[in-house]
């Protein structure tokens, strides 16, 4: 700067300066207003994966002892006397199991000890000895040893969930049951083993009996009925509107539609099932095949709307290229731009596919919502499904459900998990960049 | 692509001759009906699912009106065979059961279930009257400065309520207006403790409407709190929180006798042998009602019947009681043995 500036030098030189000036002063705000997003950005992921972390704690944490059962060694002997002069799926099972159970304790006498001693094993031991005995009669006039489930009380007692230290009253075990179970588990005669049964029976009201077996074949015929119907028509649908239909007003009135269907509440949908399904074609109530149904409609949105959005994806250079090569527009869609978008579709579809495994609410209203003993073998046998099951549970008062009530939510998560991530893999293995 | 639609059409075919296929007649028992009566109704279902040649009966928690709703729609295999209940059925309910063909209902007593009051094992004993119960819970209530007028509830703690009881405030977990033991509850519970005061009593000459309204309206200003139908989550809030109070079924008393305990409730200490007895002043009647029409149809309801009344389910030493329903007493038991052999229908009021 001079002693004497020149006006037009020093008016352009202030004038620069207080730009620079302007930029420099609000830089530092700047950067802190950056450096504050990230911060939120970061608490917010951070807020989440803590939530999403005690979430798995606290359902693993609850439910990993469920996979193990206390069970107890019984010297079962089948008396032929028993056998004699009824058939052997007849037989008073429960006599032998009782008659087992005070071989060990032969000084127990009176009613009520003696009802509390049958207690401590499981109303399954007597059907767990019929079924022994249905496989192979030559154990009859045998003495074996078998293991029995024990009863849930005694169950919740060896896996720490039940105080020794309670008053007698407020204990489900009363003293001398508690004298038993240490005396049986001082003989070796009490174990804790896998859990099969959690995986091979279907529900029951005993939690040591209970399994996932048949909500999880409920599930599958559920989803396959889903996947059958809603892929398929998905596609062909998303196919037709995005390659074929003309842009007209019906085209928009459609696609705003399904945009809307894919917001709906999926209550509703389990009423359009009960009123089309159930009250105008006369399909059985609790089938998996009305569940699927019911689940299509819920996932048809989400599969149209991802397949078009992966056809959309797929250059218009692919297009131009088969129609110059004199391929006609049905082989240009099917040779060329329906194999490309697939992967997307796929990936579309296993999500879709993963919402309907977790649902629950539609299925209320269509009698899914219910006790179901025996295992479906088919689409219209009645059946219930995984987050339905969990759903019972949790509302049934015996304490050992607690347990097994996150046993079957670590499950489905584990099928969620798995489903999301065969997605991502597909994705990543199948896309293609343009 | 042509495996792929070749594969689909298949499917499809498939699964359209099962639909036809289900079309035909129902082999299992399907049972709907009240939430209350299914812990026990299920127990019974899976015995008789294991020990019979039949397939076990279905059974769906639908909540006592739900539950008469779906039975009532019609006779045929479309339509539940029996619905649990948590109340006896209404005669608006039995009339349009017969306005859809179900003439011929069977009605049985199945036992009584407790309403109890409880709080967390950690917490001072309560010592509660009807009276108590409806002060502190209903929206309106007696001026306490005397004179016949209602007003808004007043009441902020159990010591405001009855100067005997704690210095804590009113908070009680219970079922929403929809559950059976809710309407249970406000009848049995607060119109009997509402009936103490001679004006309400009369009011129910005088107003019907306005004597309902007053005795079954629920305060809704946080005091008393909606907690779903999930008594096992009402279980874990008091262990938790030694200040509230959780009203649910005795089943659930019985399982959880280690973390609550139940409040007096006029005096009497909700047990099994208070319950049974009819000292407990809150208990009621649970039923469930057979369709007769479909006896014959259905494979096994006769049996579900009989395996139902047998003295080995719901005796007094019957494993329903081990669930924790309280027995009938022998008499009333014998009674209702008889009208499901006979299969006695019953008469609409």
């Amino acid at each position: 700067m001079n002693k004497m500036p020149q006006p037009t030098e020093s008016s352009v030189g202030s004038c620069r300066s207080r730009t620079i000036d302007i930029v420099n002063r609000g830089l530092k705000r700047r950067y802190r207003a950056e450096r504050r997003f990230k911060i939120y950005g970061i608490t917010a992921i951070a807020l989440s994966l803590v939530f999403l972390a005690l979430l798995f704690i606290t359902i693993v944490g609850n439910g990993y002892s469920a996979f193990r059962q206390t069970e107890i060694k019984l010297d079962v002997y089948f008396d032929p006397m028993e056998f004699k002069d009824k058939l052997a799926a007849d037989a008073n099972y429960l006599a032998i199991v009782k008659d087992a159970m005070r071989s060990l304790f032969p000084d127990v006498s009176g009613r009520r000890d003696k009802r509390s001693l049958y207690g401590l094993v499981s109303t399954g031991a007597a059907f767990q000895m019929r079924n022994m005995l249905l496989k192979d009669r030559s154990l009859i006039g045998q003495r074996i040893p078998v293991w029995v489930p024990a009863d849930d009380d005694v169950d919740m007692l060896v896996k720490g969930h039940m105080d020794r230290g309670l008053p007698e009253s407020d204990r489900r075990l009363k003293d001398k049951q508690l004298a038993w179970i240490d005396q049986l588990a001082a003989d070796g005669r009490l174990h804790k083993a896998f859990n099969f049964s959690f995986f091979n029976n279907g529900d029951s009201r005993e939690p040591e009996l209970a399994g996932i077996r048949g909500a999880l074949m409920g599930s599958f015929y559920t989803l396959v009925v889903t996947l059958l119907l809603s892929f398929p028509t998905g596609v062909a649908a998303a196919v037709y509107l995005e390659e074929f239909a003309p842009k007209n007003r019906w085209t928009d009135i459609i696609e705003v539609n399904i945009n809307n269907l894919a917001a709906v509440p999926s209550i509703v949908f389990g009423l359009l099932g009960m009123a089309v399904f159930l009250n105008f074609f006369g399909l059985p109530r609790s089938a998996p095949l009305v569940g699927g149904l019911v689940l299509s409609l819920m996932t048809l949105p989400t599969i149209i709307i991802a397949s078009r959005a992966s056809l959309l994806s797929v250059p218009p250079s692919i297009r131009e290229a088969a129609l110059g090569v004199g391929a006609s527009k049905n082989q240009m869609v099917f040779h060329h731009v329906l194999p490309l978008a697939l992967p997307g579709m796929l990936t579309g579809t296993i999500i879709g596919m993963a919402r309907a495994l977790g649902e629950s609410a539609p299925l209320l209203m269509i009698g899914m919502v219910a006790f179901i003993v025996d295992i479906p073998g088919g689409l219209t046998d009645p059946s219930t499904v995984l987050p339905v099951q969990i759903f019972l549970w949790a509302d049934s008062p015996e304490r050992a459900f607690v347990e097994r009530t996150s046993a079957a939510t670590m499950v489905l998560l584990a099928f969620l998990i798995t489903m999301n991530a065969l997605a991502v893999v597909l994705r990543k293995r199948f896309e293609k960049r343009w | 692509m042509k495996k792929v639609l070749t594969l689909l059409s298949a499917a499809a075919l498939l699964i359209s001759l099962n639909a036809i296929d289900a079309m035909s007649a129902r082999d299992y028992i399907s049972i709907v009906g009240s939430s209350t009566v299914y812990p026990f109704a299920t127990v019974v279902a899976e015995q008789f699912g294991k020990t019979t040649k039949f397939k076990t009966p279905t059974i769906e928690s639908t909540g006592s009106g739900g539950g008469l709703k779906l039975f009532c729609a019609g006779v045929g295999a479309e339509h539940p065979d029996i619905t649990n209940a948590s109340r006896a059925i209404k005669s608006s309910e039995c009339k349009a059961c017969f306005e859809n063909g179900v003439k011929e209902i069977i009605e049985v007593k199945i036992g009584y279930d407790g309403i109890v009051v409880a709080n967390a094992k950690s917490a001072p004993m309560m010592k509660l009257t009807r009276k108590d119960l409806f002060l502190a819970l209903a929206k309106d209530v007696p001026d306490p400065k005397g004179g016949e007028n209602l007003i808004p509830n007043p009441y902020q703690t159990w010591k405001d309520v009855n100067s005997s009881l704690p210095n804590q405030k009113i908070t009680v977990l219970g079922p929403p207006p929809t559950s059976g033991t809710r309407d249970a509850f406000v009848e049995l519970a607060m119109e009997a403790g509402a009936k103490e005061f001679g004006f309400i009593k009369a009011m129910k000459k005088t107003d019907k409407k306005r004597y309902k309204a007053v005795c079954h309206t629920v305060r809704e200003d946080g005091a008393y709190v909606e907690a779903g139908e999930n008594d096992n989550l009402i279980v874990q809030k008091l262990d938790k929180d030694p200040t509230a109070l959780g009203i649910f079924g005795f089943s659930f008393l019985d399982q959880n006798a280690d973390k609550i305990k139940g409040a007096f409730v006029d005096g009497v200490e909700p047990t099994f042998d208070n319950i049974a007895d009819g000292q407990y002043p809150v208990s009621r009647p649970l039923f469930f009602y057979v369709k007769k029409a479909h006896i014959g149809t259905i494979p096994g309801i006769a049996e579900y019947l009989k395996a139902f009344s047998a003295e080995a389910t719901w005796g007094p030493d019957g494993y329903l009681s081990e669930k924790g329903l309280i027995p009938m007493p022998e008499a009333e038991r014998m009674k209702f043995a008889k009208d499901i052999q006979m299969l006695i229908p019953m008469e609409c009021k």
